[in-house]
């Protein structure tokens, strides 16, 4: 290119303006991948690992039998368990909190869990007003499970094959 | 009347502010209220009719000149211990000098007689007001027409005295090596970038593509090359 | 009510008048700058923009307003109180104050004052203040870093603004914004001094820290620049101010060099429609620009903004008046 040619293009600022052509083109191209968020919504995988539930058997008894494997294996020592017999003997959590603010949300909990009892079901807006509110005790993660079930078992299901 | 109290107002936050520019502790603070009295200043000269120059003053002083200043003090890391520790010690010192400027200002203020035709050049009007001239066309009358060539000379030594304070101060270091923009904005597309379907597993030597040859170096202590390339740049 | 009007007091309530007359169109019009910004930004993206409140977000500039306001104000401990509070109200002041001469129509200008390019010129060139102490008081890192970066860049475009104002002069042969404009009756500047408007433009950018040139503000490197410490009302002064001063910037570039409020040709169609509209409009697609300018040019490296500033355009703005000089005394075209 000569001297004169190349002069004469950036006085003109020619690729300045060829750059604000192309924006000015996508201007007035109508965004196609946006979603109205609270209204529409992608897709939830059955892997998702959204909010903690403590689930039931389908008596109403609950699964959790105080193992204490999801404490111990918890990356994030976000779980905290304390275990004494109930009445009939068996053997039950007096509590079970899981620090949501210290979670990082890796499942291995569900993982470890060999009765299917806590599980990251699909909830993904449980945000709070204040901090102690994401601190979770017992009856919050049972109530959870009371809600979520029916997705939670079908989620399940869906990811049964592939396990 | 609103005038006079404006003048007043004026003076007294000028004079104010300049006390405040030597008294006060923080240089920072002394460079605010210096902005402080070239406002007052200007507002001065408003009140004067004047309004060329009251824009004038705050384009250049404190539009340019005071933001330099604040910028140099800013970055000073002021350490007030430090500075009053010598107080004691220079005072008298200080002192002294200060009251030979006082009495040689005094001495000034007693010998000085006004000159006979200045009383009435203060009451002189704007020169060719009666012609209907603004007073920034009348100030551009006397320093552009009538004192041209003092104008010019005085800006020919200003030049000079830029161009040597650059000489003064300008290092040639060798070995430096700067960026050119010219020749990275004439570099195209073109000549830079080579756009090939490669088939996987084919390697890039059989297709000619290599990388641009090194230039020399300029360094006879360059490091040599080493001879494993990796597999980056094309070479088994 | 003539004699009410004659009088002091109704001397002062003509001013209000006149400021309420300016200053409020004008918040308003600065609000829903932040809003188009958004707007037009996330069309170049193609994202959709505040959409939520109020149809298509047009009450969003009043809840980000409202929200703003209603939060804890945080002074840093380490902060200069005074300055601190002072440095907001110094720049959204300097960029409100600086309409009282800007003449939106023939003659109406709150005030029409012999020397309004220099004034402009004046409080422009002050902005910097509002910046350099908010960063100083502040007492950090980033925001004393913000502070340095503004003083030296808005120093050295003003030098290059200065000589396009010059240039500006000597077409028009007034300082007065009114005659200026009138002098554009038959061809706008941006014709005869294209270079000049592009430079001018250009130092606009830099001189409002706006993209590419909002080094002062850069948020890869400085967080947020000079107002990192800044919350609430104090931020929402600092991006009051930013955007008045991009509206004042437009204001000053159609006055310079787009004919104020003439109309592009004065025939028939065109002159029906009243001058304030023209000047709206014109202003409008400056504020346009800049949005425009800032989705598509990424930031400038300090050292080449300064290698801009000091050996492009000083010498190009240079060249260019003594060129116009030349020609307007050579040709006799030279304003009386």
């Amino acid at each position: 290119m000569s001297v004169l040619d190349r002069t004469a293009r950036s006085m003109l600022l020619s690729e300045l303006l060829s750059g604000m052509m192309l924006t000015l083109k996508y201007f007035f191209t109508k965004p196609a991948v946006t979603l109205d968020y609270p209204y529409e919504r992608y897709p939830l995988s059955p892997r998702f690992k959204g909010e903690h539930a403590l689930r039931r058997y389908p008596n109403g008894e609950e699964r959790c039998i105080a193992c204490k494997l999801c404490e111990a294996i918890c990356p994030a020592l976000a779980i905290t368990i304390e275990a004494e017999p109930r009445e009939d003997g068996s053997r039950r959590t007096t509590r079970y909190d899981i620090d949501m603010v210290k979670c990082i949300y890796c499942g291995m909990c569900e993982e470890a869990c060999p009765v299917d009892a806590i599980v990251e079901g699909p909830n993904l807006e449980f945000a709070t007003e204040t901090r102690e509110e994401l601190i979770y005790q017992k009856e919050k993660l049972l109530e959870n499970g009371d809600r979520w079930e029916p997705m939670i078992a079908e989620r399940l299901r869906l990811d049964a094959p592939y396990r | 009347m609103l005038a006079a109290i404006a003048f007043y107002v004026f003076a007294a936050v000028l004079v104010a502010s300049a006390a405040m520019v030597v008294t006060a502790r923080n240089p920072v603070h002394s460079v605010l209220f210096l902005i402080l009295a070239f406002f007052n200043a200007a507002g001065l000269f408003l009140i004067a009719g004047a309004e060329f120059l009251a824009m004038i003053l705050v384009i250049v002083y404190v539009g340019a000149v005071a933001v330099l200043f604040l910028f140099v003090v800013m970055m000073l890391d002021v350490d007030f211990a430090r500075l009053r520790e010598g107080f004691q010690r220079y005072a008298p010192i200080g002192f002294a000098v200060g009251l030979v400027l006082f009495l040689e200002l005094a001495f000034v203020l007693w010998a000085w007689t006004p000159a006979p035709e200045a009383g009435g050049l203060r009451m002189h009007p704007q020169p060719g007001a009666e012609a209907g001239l603004s007073n920034t066309e009348a100030l551009a009358r006397v320093l552009y027409t009538d004192n041209v060539l003092l104008f010019q000379a005085a800006g020919v030594i200003l030049l000079i005295a830029m161009i040597g304070a650059i000489v003064l101060t300008l290092r040639e270091r060798p070995g430096t090596r700067r960026q050119v923009i010219a020749a990275q904005l004439a570099r195209v597309p073109g000549e830079t970038v080579v756009l090939r379907q490669v088939p996987t597993g084919a390697g890039l030597k059989d297709l000619g593509i290599l990388r641009p040859p090194l230039p020399p170096a300029e360094e006879p202590e360059a490091l040599p090359e080493p001879e494993h390339h990796g597999h980056g740049g094309g070479h088994h | 009510m003539d004699a009410f009007l004659a009088s002091p007091a109704g001397q002062v309530a003509i001013t209000f008048a006149h400021a309420l007359a300016i200053l409020v169109p004008l918040l308003i019009a600065v609000a829903y700058v932040t809003w188009a910004e958004r707007k037009v930004l996330a069309a170049m993206q193609l994202r959709k923009g505040p959409n939520v409140v109020g149809p298509f977000g047009l009450l969003q500039p009043f809840a980000d307003a409202l929200k703003a306001i209603f939060k804890e104000t945080i002074i840093p401990a380490g902060a200069n109180r005074v300055l601190f509070l002072i440095a907001p109200m110094i720049t959204v002041t300097l960029a409100l104050i600086a309409w009282a001469v800007i003449p939106v129509a023939d003659g109406w200008a709150a005030a029409d004052i012999n020397v309004g390019i220099l004034y402009l010129f004046a409080i422009s060139s002050l902005g910097v203040y509002g910046i350099i102490i908010a960063g100083w008081a502040s007492n950090s890192k980033y925001a004393f870093l913000g502070a340095l970066r503004s003083a030296a860049q808005m120093v050295s475009y003003e030098v290059s603004i200065g000589f396009v104002l010059v240039t500006v002069l000597l077409w028009a042969g007034s300082l007065n914004l009114n005659e200026i404009v009138r002098a554009q009756e038959r061809v706008w500047f941006f014709i005869p001094l294209f270079p000049m408007f592009v430079v001018f433009f250009i130092s606009a950018l830099a001189e409002t820290n706006r993209a590419p040139f909002d080094l002062p503000e850069g948020e890869s490197e400085l967080v947020a620049g000079f107002f990192v410490e800044y919350s609430t009302i104090g931020f929402t002064l600092f991006f009051l101010g930013e955007y008045a001063n991009i509206v004042l910037m437009s204001a000053m570039t159609t006055i310079l060099f787009m004919g104020g409020w003439q109309p592009p040709v004065h025939v028939e169609p065109f002159t029906w429609i009243p001058g304030v509209v023209w000047f709206i409009l014109k202003t409008l697609f400056f504020v346009f620009l800049f949005i425009w300018v800032r989705a598509t040019f990424p930031r400038y490296r300090y050292d080449q903004l300064m290698r801009l500033g000091w050996k492009v355009f000083l010498p190009l703005s240079l060249f260019w008046l003594i060129v116009t000089a030349a020609l307007l005394k050579l040709t006799g075209w030279l304003p009386a």
